[in-house]
C-alpha cells in the first residue's frame, strides 16, 4: 500500500498558469472549495514569456472592430481548422475579460483619453491587442495571483500530478507527488481543470521551459479522454539561434512590426520569394513598397516580412537548408541599417537587453540571427465548446492544453485571450458540474498504487538508461524528423525512434533519493512525452495536406476535405496511441456569412 | 571547450560544498553550466528554473556571494580558471542543494491589500493617463526573484525579524496599490506599521541586486516612508495630502 | 490560503547558516566603498568642524571693500551673514547657518544609506554579514528621528536662494550691487557652488514626495499636471542624488577654503576689480 496525504476539493485545477488561475478564480467565486495545483512556484508559469499582449476587441484604438472581425481573423489564421463555437465565444467574450483584470489592478498602456491602448500584430485587421511594453504575460500572471490569493484559494505549489483516478466513467480525483519530499498527495474531487499548457519541451529548440511536457495531455489521454489536432504545432519564425545556451528563446514579431527585415547570408530579402498565392493580393512584391507600407498603409501593401508565422517559419527553413543560412544556421534579421539607434531602443528595449546580455550582440548596430523555434501546440485535449468539458465527465481542459479554438495555426496575442475567456469557463463549468454531484466519487486504492510503484519505479530497478540522455534523443528526432516541414518517411523514422526510447525508458535508472530530486521527475514526465511525441507523429502521418502548422512536404498544399476534419488521437490499452479522422462541427450559416461579405 | 570549475553547496543543512569540473560551451551562463553538471554528474542535483531567459525569476543563487539570476549570468564574466561559488539563497531556509523554502514570500503576500478600484465610469470603462500609472508600472515588473528579499540585512541576517518585515518585494506591492489612481483603500492600511516599513535603513541593496532594475528604493520605499509619515505634517494640509 | 499544505515552514539553523557563508563569499574588493565614504565624509567633517568653530579667528570674507567694510566674497558657510552685537568673538556666524544645512544631509536618505552602510556596518556591503546580532532600522529612538528630514527640507530649501544671492552679489566689488562689476575666479567658485547645492537640493527625496509624490492621479486638473512635470524634472536630479551630494558637499568646503586662502592674502584671486 502506497502511504499519502489526502485531501477533499470540489475542483481541482492543474496548473497555475493564465487559465489556471483564472478557473481557480471562478470555481472558488461560485462556491467551490478550490485547489490549484503547480509544477513549479505560483507565478513562473509559462504565461511570464508572453510579450505582445492579449487581443480583445475592445475598439479603442480603432472603433469599427468587434467580435465579428475578431472572429473572422481567428478562424482566417487557423486555415478554419478551428472549433467554430469556440472562435466565436472567444471573440465575444475577451473584451470583458480584459476589462475585468483592469478591476483587479492591472495596468495596461493606455490611449491619450486615458482607456487601454491596444497594438497592432500579424493577422489582426485592426489594432487590436491591450499590452504592458512588451511584457503583458506577466502583467497578467501577476494580476490574476495577486487576486487569486486573496479568495481562499488553497495553492499547492511544486506539486506534480502523475495520474487522474476515475469512478467508473467520471473523474474522481488526481494524484500525485511533493516536488520537495517526494510523497505522494491524493486530492480527492469531484472535478479537475486541466490547465497545464504545452508539449514543447519534446522539440530540443524550443522556447518553452521544462514544465512544458504535455502532463495534461497525456493526463486526459490516460483518463481516456480525446485529443485533438497533435499534429498542429507551431514554429516561431524568429527564435535566437547562437550562442547554443540560447537556441530558441523568442525574438518578437515586433521587430519586424518595427521595421526590421529579413535576409540571408547573400544579404538578400528572401521573403519576396515565398509570397503564397493567397496573401499574394495584399503582400507588396517591391522592396520600395514594402518599406513604403511602414508609413503609408493605405497606398502600400504590407511587407512580405510580416506574412502569418508558418509561412515566415517555412521560408527561414528553406533557405537554411539550401545553403544560404547564417553562421550558425538562421538567417539574418536586420533592423541595425534600417532604424536608427534611438527609436530601436524605444520601441524593442527588451530585444536590445537581451541581444546584448546574451549574445553580446549590439541591435542598433549588428544583425540578430534567427530560426524557427517550437512555441505553441494548437491541437490538445478536445473540449465541448461551451463548457470546456473534455469526453470525460467532469474532466475540464483550458489554455494550451486544450484544442479547438485557434484550428491549424494561432494568430499572436489569442494565446492570453484564450487563457482568460476559457480558463473561466472551465472554472465556472466545473463547479456548477461539482455542486450537480451528490457525493464525492470513488477513488479507487488498487489505481493508487499502481500508479505509485509505477512512479518509483526507477528507484528499484537497476536501470542504466540516464533520463537525461533520452529526453535529448527524443527532442533531437522529433526536431529533425517532425519538425516544421515533414515527409512520410521522416515520420515512419521517427515512429521507430519514439518505439526505441519507449523500451529504453523502462529501463532509466534514478540516482540518489526522492527528496527534490530533478533526475527522478524528469524519469516520471517522459512517460507523457513519449506518448504525445507518439500522437503528434501519428496525427502528422494521418493528415495528408499542409495547413497552418502543419507542413507536409510530400501533400505540400492545403486539401478542401481536411478543412472540415479533426485528427483524433486515442491511448490504448497497450500504451500505444490510436489516430482516427473525424469530422468537425460545421459553422451556421449566419456565421458563414461573415466570410462571403470579404 | 573550457572547463568550468564550480564549487557548489550540496545537501541540507548539514551539506557541503563539494567541487566539480564542468566542460560548458561558448556563450553559456551559470544555469547551462548547472544543466550540464545535473545530465552528466549529479542527476539529482535539486534547482529551480523555468524560462531560462530573465523573465521568471526562478533560478536565484549566490554566484561568487552576489544574488543572481543564473540565467543571466554569463560565464564570460569570471576570470578563465576562476573557482566559482554556487550557494543556495541565505534568507531562506535550505531544503537541499539550490533549492529554499520561499513559504515566507507567500505568507506574507497574502496579507498586502487587494486594490479596491472606484466605481467604472458610465461607459463601463476606467480613465487613467498613462502619466498616473507609468509609477506603478515600474513596481509590476517585478518577475519576484526575490534576490532583494535575499540580499536585505533585515532578514538576512535577523531570522527574528521576519516576524515583523513584510521586505522590499512586498513594499513595492504595497506602493502599487498606495498609488494606484483607481485605489480607494485608506492609505493606513497599505501604511500599517505592522508592515516594517520603519525597519528599512534604505542602504539600496535591494535595489542593486534588481535584475528588473526597479528603484525599489527610490521610487518604493522613500516615497511610502514620506506618505507615512504626511500626517505628522501640517503643510501637507496647505497643499492637499495625497490621491 | 495554504502554500504548501502538509508541510510547516521552516525556520533557519543560524549555526548552518554561519558555516554555509561566512562574512560572504564575494570575491570583489567590496570594503572599498565604505572605506572611502569613511575618508571622505571624516575628512569633510573635521575640516568644517574647525573652519566653522573658528569664525571670526580665521577670516571668512575676501575682498572687502574699504569704503563700506563689506566684503566681495563670503564663504558660504557663513551665508547669509549674521551677526549680532554682544556676542563673544568665539561666537561664529556659521553656527547660526549650518545646523540647517548639516541636519539636512545627515537626515538625507543618500547619506543615511552611506554612513549606516560604512560607519554602522548595517550592513558593511551587499550580502556581506551585519556584526550586529540584533537589528530594529529605525523603528526605534534616536533613529526613528531620521524621519525629521521633511522638517528639515523645508529648511534647507531657502539656502539655494541665499547662495545664489551671494554668488550674484560677488560679481560687483563689495557686493555692492549696482557698483564696480566685475568677475573673478571667487565670483565663478561661488556661483557653481551655488549651482551644485541647488541640484541636491531638488533631488532631495522629501522635496520630490512634496512636490508631487502623494498624488495617484495626475490627470485629474492642470495643477496636478504641472506638478507632475516638476516632480519628473525633480526626478532627474534625484536620480543623481548620490552624485550631486558628494559633488556639492567637496565642492562647498573648496569654496570655503578658497574664500579663506583669500582672505588671509595666501593666494591671489584672479579678477576684474582693479583695488582687490
Amino acid at each position: 500500500m502506497a502511504e499519502y496525504e489526502s485531501h477533499d476539493y470540489d475542483v481541482v485545477v492543474i496548473g497555475a498558469g493564465g487559465a489556471g488561475l483564472r478557473a481557480a478564480i471562478e470555481a472558488s467565486a461560485r462556491g467551490a472549495r478550490t485547489a490549484l495545483v503547480c509544477k513549479s512556484l505560483l507565478g513562473k508559469a509559462h504565461t511570464v514569456m508572453a510579450e505582445g499582449g492579449v487581443a480583445a476587441a475592445l475598439g479603442n484604438v480603432y472603433p469599427e472592430d468587434n467580435w465579428q472581425v475578431h472572429f473572422r481573423d481567428t478562424m482566417r489564421g487557423g486555415k478554419f481548422l478551428n472549433n467554430w463555437r469556440m472562435a466565436q465565444i472567444h471573440a465575444q467574450e475577451a473584451p470583458e475579460r480584459v476589462l475585468e483584470l483592469e478591476e483587479w489592478g492591472a495596468l495596461f498602456d493606455r490611449t491619450p483619453d486615458g482607456r487601454i491602448l491596444q497594438r497592432d500584430f500579424g493577422g489582426h485587421r485592426y489594432a487590436r491587442l491591450a499590452h504592458v511594453g512588451d511584457r503583458t504575460g506577466l502583467e497578467i500572471i501577476r494580476t490574476l495571483q495577486q487576486h487569486a490569493v486573496h479568495r481562499g484559494i488553497d495553492v499547492f505549489m511544486e506539486c506534480t500530478i502523475t495520474k487522474l483516478t476515475k469512478d467508473g466513467n467520471r473523474v474522481s480525483g488526481a494524484f500525485g507527488y511533493w516536488r520537495e519530499s517526494g510523497k505522494f498527495i491524493l486530492f480527492k474531487s469531484k472535478a479537475v481543470v486541466l490547465a497545464t499548457g504545452g508539449i514543447g519541451k519534446m522539440y530540443s529548440i524550443t522556447s518553452n521551459s521544462w514544465e512544458y511536457t504535455g502532463d495534461g495531455q497525456s493526463l486526459a489521454a490516460r483518463a481516456g479522454a480525446d485529443l485533438i489536432d497533435m499534429e498542429c504545432i507551431q514554429f516561431h519564425p524568429t527564435g535566437m539561434v547562437w550562442p547554443l545556451s540560447v537556441r530558441g528563446i523568442l525574438v518578437t514579431e515586433g521587430v519586424r512590426g518595427d521595421g526590421g527585415t529579413l535576409r540571408n547570408s547573400t544579404g538578400k530579402r528572401f521573403m519576396f520569394d515565398y509570397i503564397p498565392p493567397m496573401f499574394a493580393k495584399e503582400t507588396a512584391d517591391t522592396e520600395e513598397e514594402a518599406d513604403r507600407w511602414y508609413t503609408d498603409k493605405v497606398n502600400a501593401r504590407r511587407t512580405p516580412d510580416l506574412l502569418p508565422r508558418d509561412e515566415v517559419a517555412r521560408a527561414i527553413h528553406y533557405e537554411v537548408k539550401n545553403g544560404r543560412g547564417s553562421p550558425h544556421g538562421g538567417v539574418l534579421l536586420d533592423i541595425a541599417t534600417r532604424r536608427d539607434e534611438d527609436y530601436i531602443k524605444r520601441r524593442l528595449p527588451s530585444m536590445y537587453h537581451q541581444f546584448k546580455q546574451l549574445a553580446d550582440v549590439d541591435i542598433t548596430k549588428e544583425p540578430m540571427e534567427v530560426g524557427p523555434t517550437c512555441h505553441y501546440i494548437m491541437g490538445g485535449v478536445r473540449v465541448e465548446a461551451d463548457s470546456a468539458q473534455t469526453t470525460v465527465p467532469g474532466l475540464f481542459a483550458a489554455g494550451e492544453a486544450a484544442a479547438g479554438l485557434h484550428g491549424s495555426n494561432r494568430l499572436g496575442g489569442n494565446s492570453l485571450s484564450d487563457l482568460l475567456v476559457f480558463g473561466k469557463r472551465a472554472g465556472e463549468h466545473a463547479a456548477a458540474y461539482a455542486a450537480g454531484l451528490a457525493a464525492q466519487p470513488a477513488v479507487s486504492e488498487e489505481e493508487i498504487d499502481l500508479e505509485a510503484r509505477e512512479v518509483l519505479g526507477g528507484f528499484d530497478s537497476q536501470g542504466t538508461e540516464n533520463p537525461y540522455t533520452i529526453q535529448r534523443e527524443l527532442q533531437d528526432s522529433m526536431q529533425a524528423l517532425v519538425g516544421i516541414i515533414r515527409v512520410e518517411e521522416d515520420l515512419q523514422q521517427a515512429l521507430v525512434k519514439i518505439a526505441e526510447l519507449k523500451e529504453r525508458s523502462r529501463n532509466v535508472g534514478v540516482e540518489g533519493n526522492r527528496q527534490y530530486n530533478p533526475g527522478w521527475h524528469l524519469a516520471i514526465d517522459l512517460r507523457s512525452m513519449l506518448m504525445l511525441a507518439e500522437a503528434t507523429t501519428k496525427s502528422a502521418l494521418e493528415r495528408k495536406e499542409s495547413r497552418g502548422g502543419h507542413t507536409r512536404d510530400d501533400y505540400p498544399t492545403a486539401v478542401k476535405e481536411w478543412e472540415s476534419r479533426n485528427v483524433v488521437s486515442r491511448l490504448q490499452a497497450d500504451g500505444s496511441m490510436s489516430v482516427t479522422v473525424e469530422s468537425k462541427p460545421e459553422m451556421p450559416p449566419e456565421l458563414q456569412q461573415l466570410f462571403e461579405e470579404g | 571547450m573550457p572547463t568550468a570549475h564550480l564549487r557548489v553547496w550540496r545537501g541540507e543543512d548539514d551539506g557541503d560544498y563539494y567541487e566539480y569540473d564542468v566542460e560548458y560551451g561558448e556563450g553559456m551562463v551559470v544555469l547551462d553550466v548547472v544543466h550540464l553538471l545535473q545530465a552528466h554528474q549529479a542527476p539529482d542535483f535539486a534547482v529551480r528554473w523555468n524560462c531560462k531567459a530573465g523573465k521568471c525569476g526562478s533560478c536565484s543563487a549566490e554566484v561568487n556571494g552576489q544574488p543572481r539570476l543564473m540565467c543571466m549570468t554569463r560565464m564570460n564574466t569570471f576570470i578563465p580558471g576562476e573557482t566559482i561559488t554556487i550557494a543556495p539563497l541565505k534568507t531562506y531556509p535550505l531544503i537541499r542543494d539550490l533549492v529554499t523554502d520561499v513559504s515566507y514570500n507567500y505568507e506574507i503576500a497574502q496579507t498586502i491589500p487587494e486594490l479596491k478600484p472606484r466605481p467604472r465610469e458610465a461607459d463601463g470603462t476606467h480613465r487613467m493617463g498613462q502619466v498616473d500609472i507609468d509609477r506603478g508600472q515600474e513596481f509590476r515588473k517585478c518577475i519576484e526573484c526575490f534576490l532583494c528579499m535575499d540580499v536585505c540585512h533585515v532578514i538576512r541576517d535577523h531570522e527574528e525579524n521576519k516576524r515583523e518585515f513584510a521586505g522590499p518585494r512586498f513594499f513595492i506591492s504595497l506602493a502599487n496599490v498606495a498609488m494606484h489612481p483607481l485605489d480607494t483603500n485608506p492609505q493606513s492600511a497599505l501604511l500599517d506599521p505592522a508592515f516594517g516599513l520603519s525597519y528599512c535603513n534604505i542602504t539600496k541593496c535591494c535595489t542593486e541586486v534588481c535584475p528588473e532594475g526597479i528603484h525599489i528604493t527610490d521610487n518604493g520605499i522613500i516615497p511610502m516612508k514620506e506618505r507615512s509619515i504626511d500626517r505628522w505634517d501640517p503643510l501637507r494640509k496647505i497643499f492637499g495630502g495625497s490621491r | 490560503m495554504a502554500q504548501a499544505a502538509g508541510t510547516t515552514r521552516r525556520v533557519r539553523n543560524m549555526e548552518a547558516i554561519q558555516r554555509r557563508y561566512g562574512q560572504t563569499h564575494r570575491q570583489d574588493n567590496w570594503q572599498q566603498e565604505p572605506l572611502l565614504i569613511i575618508l571622505g565624509l571624516g575628512a569633510f567633517a573635521v575640516y568644517t568642524t574647525i573652519s566653522a568653530l573658528l569664525g571670526d579667528y580665521w577670516p571668512f570674507e575676501a575682498g572687502i571693500d574699504p569704503a563700506t567694510g563689506h566684503a566681495t566674497y563670503l564663504s558660504p558657510y557663513f551665508e547669509p551673514l549674521f551677526r549680532f552685537e554682544g556676542l563673544p568673538k568665539w561666537f561664529s556666524p556659521a553656527i547660526w547657518i549650518l545646523w540647517a544645512p548639516l541636519s539636512f544631509r545627515t537626515t538625507c536618505y543618500y547619506y543615511r544609506r552611506s554612513y549606516y552602510r560604512a560607519f554602522f556596518r548595517s550592513p558593511p556591503g551587499c550580502a556581506v554579514a551585519e556584526p550586529a546580532q540584533t537589528y530594529t532600522g529605525e523603528t526605534n529612538f534616536p533613529l526613528v528621528l531620521q524621519n525629521l528630514h521633511r522638517y528639515a527640507m523645508y529648511v534647507a530649501i531657502v539656502f539655494p536662494i541665499f547662495l545664489f544671492y551671494g554668488a550674484f552679489k560677488s560679481f560687483w566689488f563689495g557686493g555692492h550691487i549696482g557698483g564696480e562689476f566685475g568677475i573673478g575666479v571667487g565670483s565663478i567658485i561661488l556661483t557653481i557652488n551655488a549651482v551644485l547645492l541647488t541640484l541636491y537640493t531638488i533631488g532631495c527625496h522629501s522635496f520630490r514626495h512634496f512636490v508631487a509624490g502623494g498624488l495617484n492621479q495626475f490627470t485629474a486638473s492642470p495643477f496636478r499636471m504641472v506638478r507632475r512635470r516638476l516632480w519628473e524634472i525633480f526626478t532627474i536630479a534625484n536620480e543623481n542624488h548620490r552624485r550631486w551630494a558628494w559633488i556639492s558637499m567637496i565642492f562647498v568646503g573648496v569654496a570655503d577654503l578658497y574664500v579663506h586662502l583669500v582672505a588671509g592674502g595666501i593666494i591671489t584671486d584672479l579678477n576684474t576689480w582693479s583695488q582687490f
